[in-house]
């Protein structure tokens, strides 16, 4: 039998029902709000009053607090699924294994990017950084950065959930593989702030996409063999 | 050291690892082989690169290193690839003895990264005066090592061994490919901000060295992962017998 | 005539653990099963097995002659399981758990939600979130959804647990209705009076075993082919 409704169908209701549930527990969104607010805060705090060095590294720090962040959003969205087994309901429903990869990665990635909307005018105030050298360019780099982090993150996310000490396993598997996302990331967002002379902001743009798309294929053929036995 | 020593050693481990895979009844005394040949390799390669091995050119006696260090990361390398095969495989069809494998080349491999990203490190510092490079080769490799104990670690913490093997491979799928994209984005982070390469042109007779270690290094690293294998593969036989049929559903044997 | 449920030699490892042993069993159609064992006899893992949610180690599981393993997309339209685990979100309220399940289905119509939480009786807490409901309104609530799905088979794990009188003559009514429907049902409960009065059939584990215990019987109000 045919499944009854179409693959993006599918992944759109996973995503809707995942901002339905941000929104009734918006008392945690909060709660992730202000704890990046908070390691933005401390980076500055740790540097001293340079404004000169801080401004120098403000887009390593804002990307370090979404990573963080991150891990905090992703090991919650999947343990809403796991309460209950309800990403086991989803599945025998039957819900299409890869719609739900993408319906949760793209809702955890606007998550982030919303989150990252947030911490950008406090990391102009603390950081003393000009955003209206490239609004666009910086608003593609978040959500291109929002998106890489999700991609993988929802696979680990998914598989640390089910063993003991996940809290400490999901950022364990999860920050390696970040390690080329955060060189982008961090390069192609100071670009936006700074000086570009060599005008090398693309090139950072074009890896951000190619990692993107990687993992997110990578994701679309692994996750059915993370949520479903054999 | 002759010029085809590498050549002709790297044929014969190859064909004894042949041999090894192909026939059963090999398999009790081929890794012996295997194993002292890497063994007295490994002796005459250190002789070789302490005493015979012409001094390198712009790092003095600290570049014999090399004649370990860059084995140590190759087999590290090799141990990683048959890993990530393997997790591809397991994952088109739900095999034991490939999640076996998997497990034994991962640990190896790490083991032998570990070794190799010291060795670099020692190096370095006398070299390039500090302990730590934006060197493409040295992230890719420490990068990966932590994917590796990443996945070490959650296999440990996974009690289910038919979802531990399905889960790792495909977790550990993701972190290697990420090997290609970190050596890409350091060598272009690099390359934006001027650096010199630091290539050297060289020498035919350490190249010969290096080579023949390399060799030696296999044969000790396929033993290694063969025992290891035998581990985890008894560990599994226990969990991988059918109970025993029901008393009442048994016929009962016809005997004379 | 194919099976309505075909068990040939499954056995299913957890760990160590053989949660069920080379279990063989068949269930003919138009019949109803009530499964029946101690604590810790496998009926859980067997009926998770049965719809799809876990695959045997050994051995194969047919249900309407679709081996499981091969033809789970088809069967989980078919098949549905009332369990211990509820699978609902506790953030979203019942009716927004019923209707995301119903888009899913590609089955709402308008109503349908609340028709169906007013016939278990959960009406007035139609939009209360799941997390400040008792036990007893998330059997309901369940109940709710295996409505939803109307399913060919219906799977039920002590389904009369953590429900008041009430709740429990009316899980009956249901379980009676679907049976006159044509639903195949199949109960793990450890009310044998009640159970017995709602199927032909009963299976009886112990330890992951097929028991002597096992026998077949036939219930005054079921009219079976045999």
């Amino acid at each position: 039998m045919k499944p009854k409704i179409s693959l993006l169908t599918a992944a759109w209701l996973v995503l809707r029902k995942d901002w339905m549930i941000e929104w009734r527990t918006r008392a945690r969104l909060t709660a992730l709000i202000f704890f990046s607010l908070s390691t933005l805060l401390l980076f500055s705090f740790a540097m001293g009053p340079d404004i000169n060095a801080l401004r120098a590294h403000a887009a390593g720090y804002l990307w370090l607090a979404l990573f963080f962040a991150s891990v905090l959003s992703l090991g919650e969205s999947f343990r809403v699924e796991g309460e209950n087994q309800a990403l086991l309901g989803l599945v025998l429903t039957p819900v299409e294994a890869r719609a739900i990869f993408l319906g949760k990665v793209f809702g955890n990635a606007s998550l982030l990017f919303g989150l990252s909307l947030v911490l950008l005018p406090v990391a102009v105030a603390l950081y003393d950084i000009d955003l209206a050298k490239a609004p666009l360019a910086l608003l593609a780099t978040l959500f291109l950065g929002s998106v890489g982090i999700s991609a993988p993150g929802i696979v680990y996310s998914a598989i640390s959930s089910n063993a003991r000490a996940r809290d400490v396993m999901l950022p364990l598997l999860l920050f390696p593989v970040l390690v080329p996302l955060l060189l982008a990331t961090v390069n192609a967002t100071k670009f936006c702030l700074g000086p570009d002379p060599q005008e090398q902001l693309a090139s950072w743009l074009k890896l951000l996409c190619a990692f993107d798309l990687i993992y997110l294929s990578l994701g679309f053929l692994v996750f059915p063999k993370v949520v479903e036995e054999d | 050291m002759p010029k085809w020593a590498p050549l002709i050693s790297l044929v014969l481990v190859i064909a004894l690892m042949i041999v090894h895979a192909a026939s059963a009844s090999a398999r009790a005394w081929v890794w012996k082989v295997l194993a002292g040949f890497g063994a007295i390799g490994v002796v005459v390669v250190v002789y070789f690169g302490l005493f015979f091995a012409p001094r390198e050119a712009y790092m003095s006696d600290v570049g014999r290193i090399i004649y370990v260090h860059i084995p140590f990361v190759w087999m590290c390398m090799v141990g990683f690839t048959v890993n990530v095969v393997c997790a591809v495989g397991y994952l088109f069809k739900a095999n034991w003895k490939l999640d076996a494998l998997a497990e034994a080349s991962a640990e190896v491999g790490i083991f032998f990264g570990a070794c190799g990203v010291t060795m670099g490190s020692i190096w370095a510092r006398p070299t390039w005066g500090v302990w730590w490079d934006w060197d493409p080769r040295l992230i890719s490799t420490t990068v990966m090592l932590l994917v590796y104990v990443g996945y070490l670690a959650f296999r440990s913490f996974t009690e289910d061994p038919d979802r531990r093997a399905a889960w790792s491979a495909a977790g550990v799928i993701l972190g290697y490919v990420t090997l290609p994209i970190t050596w890409f984005s350091v060598q272009w982070w690099n390359s934006l901000h001027q650096r010199q390469s630091d290539s050297q042109t060289v020498d035919p007779a350490m190249r010969v060295g290096y080579l023949f270690s390399t060799v030696a290094f296999l044969a000790l690293f396929f033993v290694f992962v063969f025992k290891r294998y035998e581990i985890s593969r008894s560990r599994q036989s226990s969990a991988l017998e059918l109970p025993p049929l029901q008393a009442p559903a048994v016929k009962p044997e016809v005997s004379a | 005539m194919e099976s309505a449920l075909e068990i040939k030699d499954v056995s299913k490892r957890f760990g160590t653990r053989w949660a069920v042993s080379r279990l063989t069993w068949s269930l003919p159609m138009g019949k109803s099963l009530l499964l029946t064992g101690h604590n810790g006899s496998g009926k859980t893992t067997l009926l998770r097995m049965i719809a799809t949610a876990t695959f045997p180690t050994a051995g194969e599981i047919s249900v309407f002659g679709k081996e499981t393993r091969k033809h789970r997309d088809a069967l989980r339209h078919e098949v549905a399981l009332i369990s211990h685990a509820s699978f609902h979100y506790e953030d979203l309220t019942a009716a927004q758990n019923l209707s995301l399940l119903a888009k899913f289905l590609d089955a709402e119509k308008p109503g349908v939600v609340k028709e169906l939480l007013e016939r278990v009786g959960l009406g007035e807490r139609a939009d209360s979130p799941v997390r400040q409901f008792s036990a007893g309104m998330r059997k309901r609530l369940s109940l709710a959804r295996l409505l939803l799905k109307q399913p060919r088979l219906a799977l039920f794990d002590e389904p009369f647990g953590e429900l008041d009188p009430a709740g429990i003559t009316q899980m009956e009514g249901v379980l009676r209705d679907l049976t006159a429907r044509g639903t195949t049902v199949v109960l793990a409960t450890h009310l044998i009076e009640q159970g017995l009065s709602l199927t032909q059939e009963r299976l009886h584990l112990d330890q992951g075993r097929l028991s002597s215990e096992t026998v077949h019987h036939q219930s005054p109000s079921a009219q079976g082919p045999l």
